[in-house]
């Protein structure tokens, strides 16, 4: 059994948080790069150029590439045989988020109550997702979600003989309502199966994977071709202002589901798509 | 796509000269204000009573700023969604409020007041916060420093590039944008 301490919890968050915050990762980079080739729009082009310059100066001078640093999503890979010593893991967990946000610089978002909504000053309470896994590693992941686009997001349950099409109607529909709100170029994480809470979930897990990834499922890879395709003739383009580049990218990812049911999640990411991983 | 340049406060003169996709870089005296701010100021307008700021010819940023790391001005600065504060902007427009500067699509009501009181609607690009932030070149708050990051700041801007959305011909360049590029 190894042991991991409720410090060394804390430390790793706080670094995540920060890190998630400053840096944005490389394959998003790239795919913004990639973005400036394609676009039609001249506007739309200007966008992705500051967008690429904006990346660059919050990682030169380690200050927040979006004023919204987020909600903390905390996904936790807690081996079966990690013993955490000196205290509770999640308060460790947040203990990490609040170190991270205060010490960093990073906006405080959250309200300690959906409807009184007094401000909780240092973005505790994080959201986390747990998982139990084999083996002796503790890998945390940190994933700061920005409100605008999370406002944008959609769940609805489809009944089975709406399949494939309901499903790229669904998305469609979403990412049109959504339109210059969630600043595009977004990603989109469809989450499809299992049943309500499931597919929120899938959708949001969607989201951690690269941009560029391909789903290993060859229907499903071709799936995400086709919405993808689909979205960016929508003609939304960077930020609203029209164009072809609407999405980055388009992640499914799926579970096995009742008989009566086709449950849909549609997360939308804004370009910031932040995540940092590691694992102890 | 045009290239202007803006003095803030503005004039009915300034605005009057703009139209949907003009790029403008606005210098001067911009205040900024966000959901829990906005609610505030209708309440005060709505008992009558004065506002901490004079709206006549300004400029109102949504935005929640980051904190300022040591010897920074502001941290970063990009703008938030603006729907949020359609139910309250009529009412600002109509005292005087001259610009908007967020982001994201703005109600029927919003773009008709906009009209009628010859005003211009923004948009800031979304997520270029770090990029807007070094245009910010003072920072103070003057309203409601309980509210943390939806406190009222003055803020004075250099260059602070920006897009018409919203003119006050009534056009609308995310309904045009999107046409021209649907496919």
């Amino acid at each position: 059994m190894k042991e991991i301490t409720y410090e060394q919890v804390v430390e790793t968050v706080s670094e995540l948080c920060m890190s998630a915050n400053y840096y944005l990762g490389e394959d998003v980079i790239q795919s913004l790069k990639e973005g400036i080739a394609k676009e039609k729009s001249e506007t739309g082009v200007k966008v992705l150029e500051q967008l690429v310059e904006n990346a660059a100066i919050a990682s030169a001078n380690q200050v927040p590439m979006c004023q919204d640093t987020g909600v903390a999503v905390v996904f936790l890979e807690v081996g079966q045989e990690v013993h955490i010593t000196g205290g509770d893991l999640y308060q460790a967990v947040n203990e990490g988020v609040a170190k991270g946000y205060v010490e960093g610089y990073l906006r405080k978002s959250m309200v300690n109550d959906p409807l009184i909504r007094k401000n909780t000053n240092d973005n505790t309470p994080a959201v986390i997702h747990t998982k139990i896994v084999p083996g002796d590693n503790l890998t945390i992941t940190v994933a700061p979600k920005g409100g605008g686009s999370e406002n944008m997001s959609a769940i609805k349950m489809l009944p089975p003989s709406a399949g494939r099409q309901g499903v790229i109607d669904f998305v469609l529909e979403t990412v049109k309502n959504a339109g210059p709100n969630p600043c595009p170029p977004i990603v989109v994480g469809v989450g499809i199966g299992g049943n309500f809470e499931k597919a929120a979930l899938l959708a949001k897990e969607a989201l951690l994977r690269p941009v560029g990834s391909v789903n290993p499922n060859e229907e499903l890879a071709e799936l995400e071709k086709e919405l993808l395709e689909s979205i960016n003739k929508l003609g939304i383009g960077p930020q609203g202002f029209g164009g072809v580049v609407t999405a980055l990218d388009v992640h499914v990812n799926t579970f096995p589901c009742h008989i009566a049911s086709l449950p849909v999640a549609v997360n939308i990411n804004c370009h910031a798509a932040r995540h940092k991983t590691k694992t102890i | 796509m045009a290239e202007k340049y803006l003095k803030a406060p503005l004039t009915d003169q300034d605005v009057s000269e703009l139209t949907i996709g003009d790029q403008v870089y606005i210098s001067g005296i911009i205040y900024t204000a966000r959901d829990a701010a906005h609610k505030r100021l209708v309440e005060l307008l709505d008992k009558g009573e004065e506002l901490p700021l004079e709206l006549e010819g300004q400029i109102l940023f949504y935005v929640g700023p980051s904190p300022a790391k040591p010897g920074a001005v502001i941290g970063s600065a990009g703008p938030t969604t603006s729907y949020r504060m359609d139910a309250y902007t009529p009412a600002l427009l109509d005292k005087g409020l001259k610009g908007m500067i967020g982001k994201g699509s703005r109600s029927q009501e919003v773009k008709e007041s906009i009209v009628k009181n010859k005003a211009v609607y923004f948009a800031a690009v979304g997520g270029a916060a770090a990029l807007t932030a070094q245009r910010i070149k003072k920072a103070e708050v003057i309203a409601y420093p309980d509210l943390g990051p939806e406190a009222i700041h003055k803020l004075e801007v250099e260059n602070l590039p920006v897009i018409v959305v919203n003119d006050s011909f009534g056009r609308d360049l995310y309904q045009e944008g999107m046409k021209k590029y649907q496919s």
